[in-house]
């Protein structure tokens, strides 16, 4: 077993032990089964759990994991004075950080549809899913790279909040302002650009796109569709998406290579 | 115990150092500077720590003893200067750090493990070696502790944890930071003998410590540390000759006025 497989090994037995995640499935549980139970269908049960999937996920993966892994800074240097490597290192912290999390959205969401048998959701909740663990892994990297960039960590925790603040809320009000004061321009493509480099806007869009509910679309959504059709936008908002979790790892791997501990 | 050995006497006034004629150098710093930002923290730093002996590196708070031992276990990179760990130039490489036991000053641990599976995963990240020591276990009596979660461990045991881990892997460098610090005056008292065996049996150990007396009862060489230079560097008889004082003490506090007064 690699030493990377082996710091997962005891960090996911660590997470899990702390119930905060078993918690969070089960809430997750608890909240589609009854969407599913009052009736309405599973497109609908999608577009209810999307804004919990949307503000919620980035937001307890990036409390969660900043908190965790300040908490983890100690042992993380005893470990770091062993023979271990720091690229294997960060690799098993950060996936035993990040999995229990997507197991419980996995779980959380997907087992209630799987025993209804699909409930007529089809490929929206598999869109739902993918998001949803997609924002796991952007948000944990985020989470570690504010981590590496801040020792303070009231200054950590903080600069998370704003953090999410930023892409949560103030993000699509920014658009707003745009999209009203240039309104009598051609802006389509400056928005779309827009939207790729907010990975909550991005997130949106595929759900949208997949649940192909034109009247919740928004401008960005019916921008996007126009422009690429379904699945092309699908496709280059997933890339994106990747891409928004690969940059900050990498980012991240890359100080905590350097990163005197 | 030890013979007096000839040593190196370095008053900052002169400036000038000659060779110690002691066994070979287990660690080596040649040239060592650590800046964090626009402070300095080693400066130039050249030091040579004999192996088979008790070296204790003093000084007050910020003088740059924990970079100095975080330095000569990777932890933290010099900006100018090399290391050697037995005869290993650090290059970034971990392997060397096999023969390495440290016990850090906070005791910090995963909470929801046990202080068994604590032991358990540093000793998978290092490879399964052999040959363990678990007389500290026994020692200290905390067999029973092991396996409950280290959350509602102690502070005292999860410092007793801590040092169990140091001595586990037979390391022959043995690097500790403020090691008696938290522990009760027994525990502290199995710690020290067996710190003192470790010697006998050819153990290098290099020690940080406020706790004077102790120093006084383990230490066979001295390196007295402020602002980020040696200010002295040999034995305790060495140190008492200098000064001309009988407690190590009140050497210090001589040795303090001197320099700064």
């Amino acid at each position: 077993m690699s030493t990377r497989s082996k710091v997962f090994k005891y960090e996911v037995r660590n997470v899990l032990r702390g119930r905060a995640v078993l918690l969070f499935a089960l809430c997750l549980l608890v909240l589609t089964e009854g969407l599913l139970w009052l009736g309405g269908g599973g497109t609908r049960a999608v577009v209810s759990l999307m804004n919990v999937v949307l503000y919620l996920v980035p937001l307890l993966s990036l409390v969660f994991g900043t908190m965790y892994l300040y908490g983890a800074r100690e042992f993380m240097e005893l470990l770091l004075a062993q023979p271990v490597d720091r690229g294997s290192l960060f690799a098993g912290v950060l996936a035993g950080l990040a999995l229990p999390m997507a197991m419980a959205i996995a779980a959380g969401i997907g087992l209630p549809f799987l025993w209804h048998g699909g409930a007529g959701g089809g490929t929206a909740v598999v869109a739902l899913l993918v998001v949803g663990v997609l924002l796991v892994g952007i948000f944990t990297a985020l989470a570690v790279l504010i981590v590496l960039l801040f020792d303070d960590r009231a200054k950590g925790l903080g600069a998370a909040i704003v953090l999410w603040l930023v892409v949560a809320v103030l993000y699509d009000g920014a658009l707003l302002a745009v999209i009203a004061a240039f309104r009598d321009y051609p802006i389509e493509t400056p928005l779309l650009l827009l939207t790729l480099l907010n990975p909550i806007d991005l997130a949106r869009v595929v759900l949208l796109l997949s649940i192909d509910v034109a009247a919740l679309m928004g401008y960005t959504g019916a921008a996007f569709q126009r422009f690429f059709g379904n699945a092309w936008g699908i496709g280059i908002a997933l890339v994106s998406l990747v891409l928004w979790a690969a940059i900050p790892l990498g980012l991240g791997a890359r100080r905590f290579r350097r990163k005197d501990f | 115990m030890s013979q007096p050995d000839p040593c190196t006497v370095a008053p900052a006034a002169t400036g000038t150092r000659r060779p110690l004629p002691l066994p070979r150098a287990v660690v080596e710093l040649a040239g060592v500077t650590k800046r964090y930002g626009s402070r300095t923290i080693l400066d130039r730093v050249d030091l040579s720590i004999p192996a088979g002996r008790v070296t204790a590196i003093l000084g007050p708070n910020a003088a740059g003893k924990s970079t100095l031992i975080k330095l000569i276990l990777g932890l933290v990179r010099p900006d100018a200067g090399a290391i050697t760990v037995n005869g290993t130039g650090l290059d970034g490489d971990a392997t060397y750090r096999h023969h390495i036991g440290y016990m850090p000053q906070a005791a910090r641990f995963p909470d929801n493990l046990t202080g068994r599976e604590v032991l358990e995963m540093v000793r998978d990240v290092r490879g399964r070696p052999l040959t363990t020591d678990d007389y500290l276990i026994r020692r200290f009596d905390i067999a029973d502790d092991l396996d409950r979660p280290v959350r509602v461990l102690s502070g005292g045991t999860r410092q007793k944890l801590n040092a169990v881990i140091a001595l586990l892997f037979r390391p022959s460098l043995l690097v500790l930071d403020e090691p008696t610090a938290g522990l009760d005056p027994i525990s502290s008292g199995i710690f020290k003998d067996k710190i003192r065996e470790a010697r006998e049996e050819g153990t290098s150990i290099v020690l940080t410590s406020h706790v004077l007396s102790e120093v006084e009862e383990l230490a066979d060489v001295v390196v007295f540390l402020l602002d980020g230079s040696i200010h002295f560097d040999g034995t305790r008889q060495a140190l008492w000759e200098l000064t001309g004082k009988a407690s190590l003490e009140r050497a210090i506090a001589s040795l303090m006025t001197r320099l700064k007064p």
